[in-house]
């Protein structure tokens, strides 16, 4: 069973002159179990779809289900069944934290107890902190009450909206670890990030700009589906080594990554040879390279 | 050329009996670009405030710019830029009224902010948006904005707080050669980051880790000593060597 439906979803909001169209018609599903990633930068229409998906705000067009319930008629019904964190840390800053979470046991009808094995390798790292307030803690710590507060009623499906936004790269490892706990424990989950190195850490991806879906895949099928050759290039100095690939016109796109460039051939490339004053390795693309290759191709 | 803009001398920040900044030393040369990495709660943000002029360090030395950090915060504050992700352009202004704003807070004159206005605009591609609310504008272009106005007044130092979260990746590589083209007019860049590959963009890094700089070399020389193939290695193995658990 697909855990989410979006079909065909439309959002705008009203601006002081005209509109800005947040979501332009999405379309896909989530099926039961997995761990789903909407992987595209700010403002790409991440944050809107999460609203429509935990009924907080209506869709302008279009329909949209999470566990076979509707976003719009059962909207009461869906809001026992989802944890959601919001990018923006939302819970109240003046209760502690051992109260935010009681009162989010008590609002879903559960104790702390009940479900404490879901969220134990969260909490322990926050309990020393139990008796402060919640507003006091630093970014990480909220992040991790957030978390344990968006699970506590046991929710069949997650939302979380960028939890790693802002994080170091071991915190954001470690979060990253714990979603996979959670999955094995068969909760769907949706998460949103504008890194795409995590996306390789999901089972499916969508990537998103401007309020449109460019592809959905498992990781591993949007390398298969990049279709150009790429090349891994370091050369003596690379400000200048980068200007002088992207004059060649075999060459679609060159651009730094990491200590390397990329350099990326067209698919109708005339016969390329590799200048010889330089290392270069022909390599598979990573999510990011395919992310940037479809947004070339959407312009 | 060794011309050293920021010096720091056993600089320490406490807080009570927390010691947020725990003796760090380290020299940035002009027009570098000085990667300054480190797991949240290390603390990068209070060290950057000492060297901004905004918080009094407890003990240690430093200068920023020729400035001493405890004596000449005012002067230390008129000749360096800074840019975060969270704090950078007023939305509900245009992106003229931006300039002027930033620009005049620097002391600049109004001739000369008119005369450097126009060359800009043209460069970023925002002569048509001249009038609009930079609210109305695409994140990735008020971002680039938001640099270009740090360093307008043409300060020493620019400091760049996790300036590219959140944008696109083709936006936060047009960011990057931004800042590679401040560098070229030896402005030195000081900058934050959560991308580690952004990390193998600087050409030297440090690490901190629970308040001391644990590491600071170029990215291949820290490769190398670590025994790691990517920066985002030898970032995890510093950081698991944390004890604080700040964040």
């Amino acid at each position: 069973m697909q855990a989410i439906r979006i079909i065909d979803i439309e959002k705008s909001y009203p601006l002081k002159k005209g509109k800005t169209e947040a979501l332009k018609g999405l379309r896909f599903d989530v099926e039961e179990g997995e761990l789903f990633g909407l992987i595209g930068p700010d403002g790409a229409g991440k944050s809107t779809l999460f609203r429509i998906l935990t009924t907080l705000i209506l869709a302008d067009k279009g329909e949209a289900s999470v566990n076979g319930l509707d976003v719009v008629k059962d909207f009461m019904k869906i809001r026992r069944q989802v944890g959601y964190m919001p990018g923006k840390f939302s819970l109240y800053t003046d209760l502690t934290v051992e109260e935010n979470l009681n009162f989010f046991a008590t609002i879903f009808n559960t104790t702390v107890k009940e479900n404490y094995h879901l969220i134990r390798n969260i909490y322990e790292q926050i309990e020393p902190f139990k008796h402060f307030r919640a507003g006091k803690l630093s970014g990480g710590m909220k992040q991790k009450l957030a978390l344990s507060c968006a699970l506590i009623h046991r929710p069949k499906t997650l939302f979380l909206d960028e939890p790693t936004t802002g994080v170091d790269a071991l915190s954001r490892k470690e979060f990253w670890e714990l979603l996979r706990s959670l999955r094995a424990e068969g909760i769907t989950i949706m998460v949103s990030t504008p890194y795409m190195d995590e996306a390789s850490l999901c089972d499916r991806v969508a990537l998103i700009q401007s309020g449109k879906v460019m592809q959905i895949d498992t990781p591993e099928g949007l390398r298969n589906t990049y279709g150009k050759r790429l090349f891994a290039v370091k050369g003596p100095d690379m400000l200048h080594t980068l200007q002088r690939f992207r004059k060649m016109p075999a060459v679609e796109q060159a651009y730094p990554f990491g200590e390397v460039l990329h350099v990326v051939l067209r698919k109708d490339a005339p016969p390329f040879r590799m200048p010889e004053d330089v290392e270069a390795s022909e390599i598979a693309p990573d999510i990011e390279d395919c992310f940037i290759s479809l947004m070339h191709e959407h312009e | 050329m060794n011309e050293y803009v920021i010096t720091a001398e056993n600089l320490t920040k406490s807080f009570g009996d927390f010691t947020a900044v725990d003796r760090i030393s380290f020299e940035v040369r002009r027009g570098e670009i000085f990667g300054f990495l480190g797991a949240n709660g290390a603390g990068k943000t209070t060290a950057m405030r000492m060297f901004c002029g905004l918080i009094l360090p407890s003990s240690g030395k430093a200068s920023i710019g020729g400035f001493d950090v405890y004596r000449e915060t005012e002067a230390i504050k008129r000749n360096i830029g800074y840019m975060s992700q969270r704090f950078s352009l007023y939305d509900d202004l245009t992106v003229q009224e931006n300039i002027n704003f930033y620009a005049g807070i620097y002391g600049m004159s109004r001739k000369a902010i008119r005369e450097k206005s126009a060359p800009l605009l043209k460069q970023l591609g925002l002569e048509a948006e001249r009038n609009a609310l930079v609210g109305s504008l695409p994140l990735g272009w008020k971002q680039k904005l938001s640099f270009s106005v740090a360093i307008f007044h043409e300060p020493k130092i620019v400091f760049l707080d996790e300036p590219t979260g959140g944008v696109d990746p083709i936006t936060r590589r047009e960011f990057w050669q931004m800042i590679y083209e401040a560098s070229d007019r030896d402005i030195t860049v000081f900058v934050t980051t959560h991308y580690m590959d952004e990390a193998e963009y600087c050409h030297r890094v440090s690490v901190m880790v629970d308040g001391r700089i644990e590491a600071l070399d170029t990215p291949g020389g820290l490769k190398k000593s670590h025994g790691a193939a990517s920066m985002n290695e030898v970032f995890l193995q510093l950081a698991r060597k944390a004890k604080r658990k700040g964040d």
